[in-house]
């Protein structure tokens, strides 16, 4: 069989490579060890939270699935952050893992272009540092222009539990044992990263009345832009919210040398801000409890998800951890927390495009990558997939910027810094978030993913009949005037706001932190819909911040549009310092903007690049 | 490859010697191709070598030349220095000949770019060593050196540590929403951290804009209807220190029309004319052209004659001046008095007598104490040493405003966040920790050559 793409991994980033590449009408396969292991949520039973969540809306803005899957299977919906401001807002759902998959493998079965193939991939053929297709553990070839992998913590993967360790993936599957001594031979750097998982609770095990119930907003609030009721909303299931205590906490100190970790057998680097309970009772000795949530993981299942509980104890431990817990004192648990280990290659031998520098063709996304997260893993599977098809049409890539999108900022991050320990996205990452919100990703990507043909002409129409609704608005309101009559500061004494000495635009009225759109309507016919009112009311109020926001972003668009030629030879310029030196020559960037966010490269050496181009009339 | 480049490093036609700098791969031969002694090209590196320089006819000056090869110099370049006999004459004319043989006359500030691009020194250092070319006294030269210690640095980073500790409490409240354990930032925290980072900026601002003044020099205007004593106060200064110089280009944007050194301050004159013009001007052309400057002035000194009643004019410019803080001479001390020092509302008033000495000392002290220059002299030399960081400074300043101002009317914290940002960003800039292409174009043009 010929493919045009073969996508190695069914995990999210995956299921999004596979999607899109096919949806652009190439002939694409998935292949995946285990097919009933497709779009599985081996951690945490949640999708989204805080830029994660703005992830899954800019995916779904480009055309991807997993907001559309995730409104499919959710069990709650939270708006984060809502008091924090409109930049910070974020959405994250419960999603049902059974649903979750089940819905997602329909799509891929029914999706056109797409097969799907159960196997290990042992190596991949290459030409000419050009890669031709892969070929299984079982000695088949198959023939392909472009491969993606997406291999999750497949490569090498070892379970480890106390002093066990254990080949394999997460469920007892077999590990990919072979690829990644391959890409080491191609030269790629390869990491060991580590990862964690905590364990699954018996729910009625649970005595639920000594906890404190989590409920999820209660609009109804969808991650796709093009939903506009969550199809699994009357399944609402509640979180709940206990704590470790001095008990949990002696336990943990008396059997520390029994985890994998600190009993020293654990090799690989393990995540920064999600470290396992061992770690933090370690590491903030001085507090006296520690947060955890029971998470629902399915309507199917009696399992409960212990978030914040992440060990890698042995299994006789861990029962004395969790029955230290209140409410979780008879508490049986179905499945036994675990850390697991894998390989990655290092990021900064990836392009922007997510193509490797080493072989041509060849792209990676997700936890190859060394990124962590399902949300981090299905934007980049869809960067990937866009770009290998838009190389196959010959098209200009897609690199999305850091003032524009979360995967832009990720994206970046990932290969002009590179990462030691797991890479999760946070707000913080971005310098632009104001810009970055919630409510305007599709505003600031539709066009892309209508453009690339991701995003179909019937959907594009709702979406300019939305933009054009938010012109209309915004003109509407800076047209409408009112005047200090009695009868409207009458209004205004009402809705707590200052009576009007002189005329004013209802658009400068909105200014007023005390009011809101809605109160408009006192005054106004707002014919519009809810997101067209919300986007039309964060423009207005916060006009002064986004504004300065795109001022900050266009300086630095101005050295991110400086190119630097591919074949810049970094020996030939003189003066720059030789840190500086080695670490572009081993990046790469590919404009003076990425060269300048690269730790080692001082200003001077830009000043100097900058220079050097000049002279060279680039 | 860079080309040689040469400037004069002192200023021109002051002091008993000048020194030319020559900075290149070719700086070496070329001094040698007009130097009459040993061969520069065989002596070894970091050596004072005797001889003439010689135009192929005439020896034009006897010279000491140093021989400094790269990397171990200020540019990283081979330097060569000459140094001549003072005058202008002759640093023009050796200067015009290593011209002819090659060299280019340095941009503003080349001298310093390529010790930076050379990485030789880094931002905050390039600025400093700038100021201490420039600085032309003792105590603007402190000033310079405590800055290259980086006791700005430190002092701008524990502020931007207050502030990273709160943005980063903001991060981790937006990021983990529902880690109930970890205390949100309240807006009452946020109000405290402000007010004081606000306090704190807000000295630094004021303490550097008034070192930025003495660095300067301070721009003086003598004010005064003719005849009253203002030649005969500035012949009292000079008398001492015989110091007055007049700049050949001036570095200020106003033109300094000579300056008066003492005691380690330096006051530039804005407006020579009207001290020196007498009669033979209209009385009161004189004084409406002084007049015009004292927005300009940092310090004005009123001469009035005590001996006499005031007149008019002397009103006039008294009422003038009413909100400057002026210095008031009560000249002509030695003849009975007709004014009434009682009913002059000025804080400062100083009695002298320029036929003798008298007063001049009080004058002195009176300019220092307004000046605070006793404060200089103690071991904290912490603000911002040129406009570039002062002017940042005042960004900063602005925005933590702007902060404080979305705070009061209660704008959630991830508006009031940019600001701070902003903040953070701008004092790293200050200590060169960010980058923009502007920053460096700026910086460059503001170094003065060699000096």
């Amino acid at each position: 069989m010929n493919y045009e793409v073969i996508v190695v991994g069914g995990g999210h980033a995956g299921i999004e490579a596979s999607l899109s590449c096919a949806r652009l009408k190439h002939k694409t396969l998935l292949v995946t060890g285990n097919i009933n292991n497709i779009a599985d949520m081996p951690c945490n039973p949640s999708i989204g939270g805080p830029a994660k969540g703005i992830v899954v809306r800019e995916i779904d803005a480009l055309g991807g699935e997993m907001a559309k899957n995730t409104d499919k299977s959710s069990l709650q919906m939270k708006m984060l952050n809502t008091k924090k401001g409109p930049a910070v807002r974020a959405l994250r759902a419960q999603a049902d893992k059974v649903i979750y998959k089940k819905e997602m493998l329909k799509t891929l079965n029914s999706q056109d272009n797409l097969d799907i193939k159960e196997g290990l991939v042992k190596e991949l053929i290459i030409k000419d540092n050009r890669v031709g297709g892969v070929i299984l553990e079982d000695g088949e070839e198959i023939s392909a222009k472009a491969v993606i992998l997406t291999t999750g913590t497949y490569l090498k993967g070892t379970i480890l539990v106390g002093d066990k360790k254990t080949k394999g993936g997460p469920h007892g599957e077999k590990a990919s044992n072979y690829l990644s001594p391959f890409l080491k031979k191609l030269g790629f750097n390869i990491l060991r990263l580590k990862t964690g998982t905590p364990p699954r609770i018996e729910k009625r095990s649970v005595d639920f009345s000594k906890m404190q119930e989590e409920l999820g907003s209660s609009e109804d609030i969808t991650f796709s832009y093009d939903n506009t009721t969550a199809l699994a909303y009357k399944y609402r299931l509640p979180c709940h919210l206990i704590y470790t205590n001095e008990t949990t906490h002696k336990i943990i100190k008396e059997h520390l040398n029994e985890s994998s970790m600190y009993g020293g057998y654990v090799e690989g680097v393990g995540p920064r801000y999600c470290p396992s309970i061992e770690d933090k009772v370690v590491r903030f000795s001085d507090k006296e409890r520690h947060q955890l949530f029971l998470e629902p993981e399915s309507i199917y299942y009696d399992d409960l998800y212990l978030q914040g509980f992440s060990t890698s104890m042995p299994h006789y431990v861990q029962e004395q951890m969790v029955h230290s817990l209140k409410g979780l004192e008879n508490a049986k648990i179905l499945k036994y927390a675990y850390a697991i280990e894998y390989d990655a290659i290092d990021s900064r031998q990836i392009k922007p495009t997510l193509e490797t520098k080493i072989i041509e063709n060849l792209y990676t996304a997700g936890q190859i990558n060394g990124t962590s997260g399902y949300e981090e893993a299905a934007g980049q599977g869809l960067i990937a997939g866009i770009n290998a098809s838009l190389k196959l049409e010959n098209k200009n890539p897609l690199i999305l910027k850091r003032n524009e999108s979360y995967i832009g900022v990720l994206i970046d991050d990932l290969v002009t810094k590179g990462v030691k320990d797991p890479y999760r996205l946070l707000t913080s990452r971005a310098e632009y978030r104001l810009l970055l919100r919630d409510d305007n990703a599709d505003l600031r990507l539709r066009e892309y993913g209508h453009k690339i043909g991701l995003i179909k002409d019937d959907i594009y129409n709702n979406f300019l009949k939305k933009k054009q609704d938010i012109e209309d608005l915004t003109n509407l309101l800076k047209e409408t005037k009112i005047t200090p009559k009695n009868e409207i500061n009458n209004i205004l004494i009402k809705l707590n706001t200052s009576p009007l000495k002189d005329g004013i635009t209802l658009y400068d009225l909105l200014k007023r932190p005390e009011l809101s759109i809605e109160d408009l309507t006192n005054f106004i016919k707002l014919n519009y819909s809810k997101e067209v009112l919300k986007e039309v009311e964060i423009n207005i109020k916060y006009e002064g911040y986004i504004k300065k926001s795109m001022e900050e972003a266009k300086k630095m668009l101005e050295l991110e549009n400086k190119t630097i030629p591919e074949d810049i030879n970094y020996q030939d310029i003189p003066n720059i310092a030789s840190e500086a030196k080695e670490k572009l020559e081993n990046i790469r960037p590919i404009t003076l903007g990425q060269a300048s966010r690269i730790s080692g490269v001082n200003p001077s050496d830009i000043a100097i690049i900058s220079v050097y181009l000049k002279k060279r009339g680039i | 490859m860079q080309d040689t480049i040469v400037a004069i490093s002192t200023k021109l036609g002051v002091g008993a010697i000048s020194i030319i700098r020559v900075s290149g791969n070719n700086a070496i031969p070329l001094v040698n191709k007009v130097f009459r002694g040993k061969d520069l090209t065989k002596v070894d590196s970091h050596t004072i070598n005797y001889g003439f320089i010689n135009d192929g006819i005439e020896d034009i000056d006897e010279v000491l030349v140093s021989v400094m090869k790269a990397p171990k110099t200020f540019t990283r370049e081979d330097i060569v220095e000459i140094n001549c006999h003072g005058g202008i004459y002759t640093t023009l004319k050796i200067l015009d000949l290593l011209i002819e043989e090659g060299a280019r006359r340095a941009e503003k500030g080349e001298f310093t770019k390529r010790a930076f691009l050379n990485g030789r020194i880094d931002l905050t250092e390039a600025e400093a060593v700038m100021d201490l070319i420039e600085s032309k006294t003792d105590n603007s030269r402190k000033l310079a050196l405590s800055s290259l210690e980086g006791n700005l640095k430190k002092y701008i980073t524990s502020f931007r540590n207050k502030l990273k500790h709160i943005l980063a409490n903001i991060e981790v409240n937006i990021d983990y929403p529902e880690y109930y354990d970890i205390e949100e930032v309240t807006k009452k925290e946020l109000k405290e951290v402000i007010k004081s980072l606000e306090k704190d900026l807000k000295n630094l601002v004021t303490k550097s804009e008034e070192r930025q003044i003495i660095k300067n020099g301070i721009k003086t205007i003598i004010i005064g209807r003719p005849n009253v004593g203002k030649s005969s106060i500035l012949n009292r200064f000079l008398k001492e220190d015989k110091a007055i110089v007049t700049d050949i280009e001036g570095t200020t944007r106003d033109i300094v029309e000579g300056s008066i050194i003492f005691d380690g301050i330096e006051l530039s004159l804005i407006d020579t004319a009207g001290i020196r013009e007498t009669d033979n001007l209209a009385e009161k052309i004189g004084v409406e052209k002084s007049i015009s400057l004292i927005d300009k002035a940092n310090l004005i000194i009123v001469v009035l004659n005590s001996s006499e009643e005031l007149t008019n004019n002397d009103k006039f410019i008294l009422d003038k001046v009413k909100d400057k803080n002026p210095i008031i001479v009560l000249n002509k001390n030695d003849l009975k008095a007709k004014i009434d020092k009682s009913k002059l509302d000025f804080k400062h008033i100083v009695s002298t007598n320029t036929n003798t000495q008298d007063g001049i000392d009080s004058l002195k002290d009176e300019i220092k104490s307004m000046f605070k220059l006793e404060e200089i002299n103690e071991d904290d030399y912490t603000y911002l040493a040129n406009e570039r960081q002062l002017s940042l400074a005042k960004q900063a300043l602005k925005s933590l405003r702007d902060a404080k101002n979305s705070l009061e009317s209660d704008e959630p914290v991830d508006i009031i966040e940019i600001d701070l940002k902003e903040v953070f960003d701008i004092l790293g800039s200050i200590t060169g920790e960010s980058y923009s292409d502007e920053l460096l174009d700026e910086l460059f043009a503001n170094f003065c050559v060699g000096k």
